[in-house]
């Protein structure tokens, strides 16, 4: 009993997260840079400090598959993955999604190949974006723990029941040894509690799930999927609060840096936030009216935290780590600001900054630059804007 | 058949929670055209039953009399909880008694 303060890598992090709420089933593949959360996993259940199942498959395909197998019949459930395994996984997630299940997935972001890179950005988290899951991304080592606890909570809400992803991103978040306050079982219990669900697999009670629904049934199980998405923003906010209470650190769906007088916010997800805050204090002292927003609860997408520390910008500057070739928006994260910006009618330069695709560092220096690319267009509108992305660090 | 129920009233992820309960699930609603035997038209030579992929053709034990005084003495209906609407039965029709009509919601 009692929290214990561990040097773990990100990864570990989450290992121990999913320890602390007893899951029942794990299924992963391995893949860099998520394998070492189940090789932990896996040395928890072999030496008998976590009686779990632990299913070992032949792809994430099948990872995903046995976890939504297992949660269907009532199951706790946890898998991790990253990149190639996630893309794998992406016909999975919107069976697990609609279908209600609330799985709880780590992603140690990572690029997609080709050409093969094992290290970070956000490509594989951002394709995930469309598929009904809740997704928060962690800061760093300790949030990735924390997240993944509360993650449970969100996910097994009766309001809610869907899966959630945790995203941190890879060697960033996922290698990197912090000191991580860890969460006892009995007090990750306590605030997760495991709980039986209307509809689960039983012999005694057959039903049917994951049937065939012909066009007159269909739409409304996706209306359904958005509307429980949409009332889980609410659930999120109560388990954060909770968790306040509980364990004394405070999560919001998006954290504000000095944006009350800022001229220009930066907004930007994962480990880079880190960078760029650090960088903010810095511009600060030299009198630079900049801000930071950084997002951590990705979907839903958070526009009314976002908005309030937006409302005072003259410029907005979206830090991307994917990008979305050929789109009007180039980044994708910069489509969620940009729309959040336009649906309140505020006419602002918005711009995108693509950064640190495969691992590239993101360094204070990227984001002196984009502040400062950000400032010439003070007082101008959206249609002063001739080319609204620029690739930050990329070699001409 | 009365209004279906909405997405509210639906169970919880498409979960059907009563077992065996296809047996009341009509296939019918795929249909877009509805397939009309003209009764005086038809000559009773099978070919529509035979096609018919559902099967969704019933053969009637129903004597038919026509206007022009021939007597048949099985009549051909269609099952319309299952026909889908495909159409082979009026394509093959050889005396194109069957017609294809639009169905009205």
């Amino acid at each position: 009993m009692g929290r214990k303060l561990l040097p773990l890598s990100g990864n570990y992090a989450v290992a121990y997260a999913a320890k602390a709420v007893d899951v029942d089933v794990i299924a992963a593949y391995p893949i860099t840079p998520q394998t070492a959360v189940v090789e932990k996993l896996a040395e928890f259940v072999a030496n008998g400090e976590l009686d779990a199942e632990f299913i070992h498959v032949e792809s994430e395909h099948s990872a995903l598959s046995a976890v939504v197998g297992a949660s269907a019949a009532g199951a706790r459930v946890f898998t991790a993955t990253s990149a190639q395994g996630l893309l794998l996984m992406y016909e999975i997630m919107h069976i697990a999604s609609t279908m209600r299940l609330p799985i709880v997935m780590a992603i140690a972001t990572r690029a997609i190949s080709a050409p093969i890179n094992i290290w970070c950005d956000h490509s594989d988290f951002m394709a995930a974006s469309d598929t009904g899951w809740v997704m928060l991304m962690a800061l760093n080592a300790q949030e990735a723990h924390d997240l993944t606890v509360a993650a449970y909570r969100i996910a097994e809400d009766p309001e809610v029941e869907l899966p959630v992803a945790v995203g941190y991103d890879g060697f960033w978040v996922s290698h990197t040894v912090e000191p991580v306050e860890v969460l006892d079982t009995d007090e990750a219990l306590k605030y997760a509690p495991k709980r039986r669900r209307q509809y689960v697999l039983d012999p005694e009670r057959p039903l049917t799930m994951g049937p065939l629904a012909s066009p007159e049934w269909y739409f409304e199980f996706r209306v359904q999927l958005h509307d429980a998405v949409e009332r889980s923003r609410e659930v999120i906010l109560k388990a954060f609060d909770e968790f306040r209470r509980n364990f004394g650190r405070a999560y919001r769906p998006v954290d504000g840096y000095y944006t009350d007088d800022a001229a220009v916010v930066l907004v930007s997800m994962g480990s880079a936030s880190g960078t760029a805050l650090s960088y903010v204090e810095e511009a600060r002292r030299s009198g630079i009216r900049v801000g930071l927003v950084n997002v951590r609860q990705f979907r839903p997408f958070p526009e009314e935290e976002l908005y309030k520390h937006l409302e005072g910008a003259e410029v907005v500057a979206v830090v991307d780590r994917a990008i979305n070739p050929g789109s009007a928006f180039v980044g994708p994260l910069y489509s969620d600001v940009a729309l959040t910006l336009f649906k309140r009618g505020r006419n602002i330069p918005v711009l995108d900054f693509i950064v640190g695709l495969g691992g590239r560092a993101v360094t204070r220096r990227d984001f002196d630059e984009i502040a400062r690319r950000s400032l010439t267009y003070l007082g101008k509108r959206m249609k002063d804007v001739k080319q609204h992305y620029a690739f930050i660090g990329v070699r001409e | 058949m009365g209004r279906a129920p909405g997405w509210r009233e639906l169970p919880r992820g498409a979960v059907i929670p009563e077992p065996g309960s296809s047996v009341r699930y009509k296939t019918y609603t795929w249909r877009v055209l509805r397939p009309v035997i003209d009764q005086e038209k038809c000559i009773r030579c099978r070919i529509c039953w035979t096609y018919c992929p559902e099967p969704a053709i019933i053969e009637v034990e129903e004597p038919y009399t026509t206007r022009t005084g021939r007597t048949y003495r099985v009549t051909y209906r269609v099952d319309y909880d299952y026909c889908k609407g495909c159409g082979i039965c009026a394509e093959e029709c050889p005396v194109k008694a069957i017609t294809m009509v639009e169905e009205v919601v």
